[in-house]
């Protein structure tokens, strides 16, 4: 019955149904989207990507993200530590508390965070009186875009965390290492993978993030226009082919930075397993 | 895994397909794709149709409505989204469905009143008390004065704000454009969020506290005044522009489900004395006179212009909401 000569039975099968869901799932519907630019005039094109304005969102939108990214990396991978190291009464309501970002509405995300931050709300009325503007600022998007990415993070690190063995701290200690040293050179090193993993996907996300930021960016031109706002505006003017050109140059840097993460992740593990 | 399992599923697969192909073929069924602000307005006036075509053809029928952005309904309509009638916020959009060929190119000449069954306009919205004293267009330039407007280039409605301001700016100016573009720049400078659509610039006005007037189509305006009496008052300026949201059947659909002719009274209906006090008491501006007047007060008559002044919507949408258009180059002479 089984012809394959594999250890494990069934890898044709696996394979080619493997290759037919990432088709069907993933890869048609890019293609789609690269092919909605077909016969673009290099004006279009110009317009959709050139200009100041596009210039302007795209800088916006790959900034903001680095930098939600960026944040969500260190709070994550401390929320990530605290889950795993101490037992604590609501431990639990927490770690789920953690999933919410993924599950809500992102226009609600938007609409909450407004109104939290706005001149107006509980914590932006205070912030105001200090001379902070969150709300309809750059600094609103972050925030935005941190709190849709955090969950990545967290959830990317913390199994890792849990499985590391004890007796690696125990051994370190007992050759004299103090808290800090333990710390940086053992468990750092180790679940810096996760980590970048977790960053690579809260960055994928936060390049692509529109209902939660539109609510809270304020969408002026040229100054808090994200560059997903701009593929809704060429849609608005039936210009398919420019909103294409944007969603396909949205593709290519994120396809760019996650494959450079990767890669920094492969030299990684690596240098690890040379160790 | 259980042999009779897939096909156990398949069956409800096709189980579940059933109704859904019974309802594609009965000649009964309706579907409405409109835009935001008239979701109260047409589950009324379901109501009404549905008794009305009972009454005259004893069939029962049901009206399906889909609601969201006029421009998002064109495009879902474009790719394929089952309409029979689309009752929309521009002609704009329905001129993109006639291009996809789904409706005849002189769709606007097939009902009455270039098939624009009810108006509306732009009107002030403003605290109660109208503390900051805007009477007029030209209040809403002075330092100080934050107007919330939503984004022209995402929201069919903030366009209808921004051609009223720039009629205002050609009114005030005896038709300089140079001045009219100066007066509108003016205008957005005192505008601090542009939201992406028309229900988020007033979420932003009325809930959040923010900005002393929100540019609005004259049915929010008097439907927020209705929700929180006392809050805010109307002021309607002394020139505006007349809005005319256009309903079109799409015949290419409506060819195919058989449902022409109840489409089509649908449309028709949307003209008779009782379908236009609902419009008028959902806040939109009757057609018919006789029904115009009895509307109560709030229907002060203001100085309206259609579109037609700004050569029709193809010409306005290009000329002024286009990539590198007037509205784009306010923002970069910032």
């Amino acid at each position: 019955m089984f012809r394959s000569r594999d250890a494990i039975p069934g890898r044709g099968i696996a394979l080619g149904s493997t290759i037919a869901i990432v088709t069907l799932v993933v890869f048609i519907p890019l293609a789609a989207v690269v092919l909605a630019m077909q016969g673009i005039s290099a004006e279009t094109l110009a317009r959709a990507l050139f200009t100041q304005r596009a210039l302007a969102a795209f800088r916006l939108t790959l900034l903001a993200s680095l930098a939600a990214a960026t944040i969500d990396l260190a709070l994550g991978s401390y929320l990530a530590w605290v889950l795993v190291r101490y037992r604590f009464a609501g431990r639990r309501v927490l770690d789920a508390l953690i999933d919410v970002p993924l599950a809500i509405p992102t226009a609600v995300t938007g609409i909450s965070l407004a109104t939290l931050y706005g001149a107006n709300g509980w914590i932006g009325g205070f912030l105001e009186a200090h001379g902070v503007h969150v709300a309809y600022t750059p600094l609103g998007i972050g925030l935005a875009l941190t709190f849709v990415g955090l969950p990545f993070v967290v959830r990317s690190v913390e199994p890792v965390l849990a499985e590391l063995p004890r007796e690696l701290d125990e051994a370190a200690a007992t050759l004299g290492a103090d808290r800090a040293t333990i710390l940086r050179r053992i468990t750092l090193p180790l679940i810096l993978p996760a980590m970048l993993t977790g960053f690579a996907l809260s960055l994928g996300r936060a390049l692509g993030e529109y209902g939660s930021v539109v609510f809270i960016s304020g969408n002026m031109p040229g100054r808090t226009e994200i560059a997903p706002l701009a593929i809704v505006t060429h849609l608005e003017e039936y210009d398919y082919q420019g909103a294409a050109a944007i969603a396909t140059a949205l593709l290519v840097i994120s396809f760019v930075l996650l494959a450079a993460i990767n890669g920094l992740q492969r030299r990684l593990s690596v240098a690890k397993a040379a160790v | 895994m259980n042999p009779t399992r897939p096909w156990l599923l398949i069956g409800a697969f096709a189980a579940a397909l059933l109704p859904v192909a019974a309802a594609a073929d009965s000649s009964t069924t309706l579907l409405n794709v409109s835009y935001d602000p008239t979701r109260e307005f047409y589950s009324a006036y379901n109501d009404l149709f549905a008794k009305h075509w009972k009454a005259k053809t004893g069939q029962t029928v049901t009206i399906q409505q889909s609601h969201g952005g006029s421009g998002a309904q064109a495009r879902a309509v474009i790719e394929g989204l089952d309409a029979d009638v689309v009752t929309l916020a521009l002609a704009y959009d329905i001129d993109a469905i006639a291009k996809a060929k789904l409706l005849p190119a002189d769709w606007q000449t097939q009902l009455p009143d270039a098939s624009s069954p009810y108006t509306s306009t732009i009107v002030f919205l403003v605290r109660a008390g109208n503390p900051k004293k805007l009477h007029d267009w030209n209040d809403l330039i002075a330092p100080g004065v934050n107007v919330i407007t939503p984004n022209p280039k995402t929201s069919g409605g903030a366009r209808w704000n921004f051609l009223a301001a720039y009629n205002f700016g050609l009114h005030a100016n005896h038709n300089d454009d140079a001045k009219a573009r100066a007066y509108v720049a003016a205008l957005y400078k005192n505008v601090s969020v542009l939201d992406s659509g028309a229900r988020g610039a007033t979420t932003t006005f009325t809930e959040r506290g923010i900005g002393d007037v929100l540019l609005a189509w004259e049915n929010e305006a008097i439907l927020s005044v209705r929700e929180h009496p006392g809050a805010y008052q109307i002021v309607v300026p002394r020139t505006s522009i007349l809005a005319e949201p256009p309903v079109a059947v799409v015949a290419a659909n409506a060819a195919k489900h058989g449902t022409q002719a109840l489409a089509e009274a649908y449309l028709k209906g949307l003209y008779e004395p009782d379908a236009q006090k609902l419009a008028c008491f959902y806040g939109y501006r009757p057609r018919l006179v006789s029904v115009l007047r009895g509307c109560g007060t709030h229907f002060a008559i203001a100085d309206l212009v259609t579109i037609a002044r700004f050569g029709g919507w193809q010409t306005a949408q290009k000329r002024f909401f286009g990539e590198g258009g007037v509205f784009d180059q306010i923002y970069e002479a910032h």
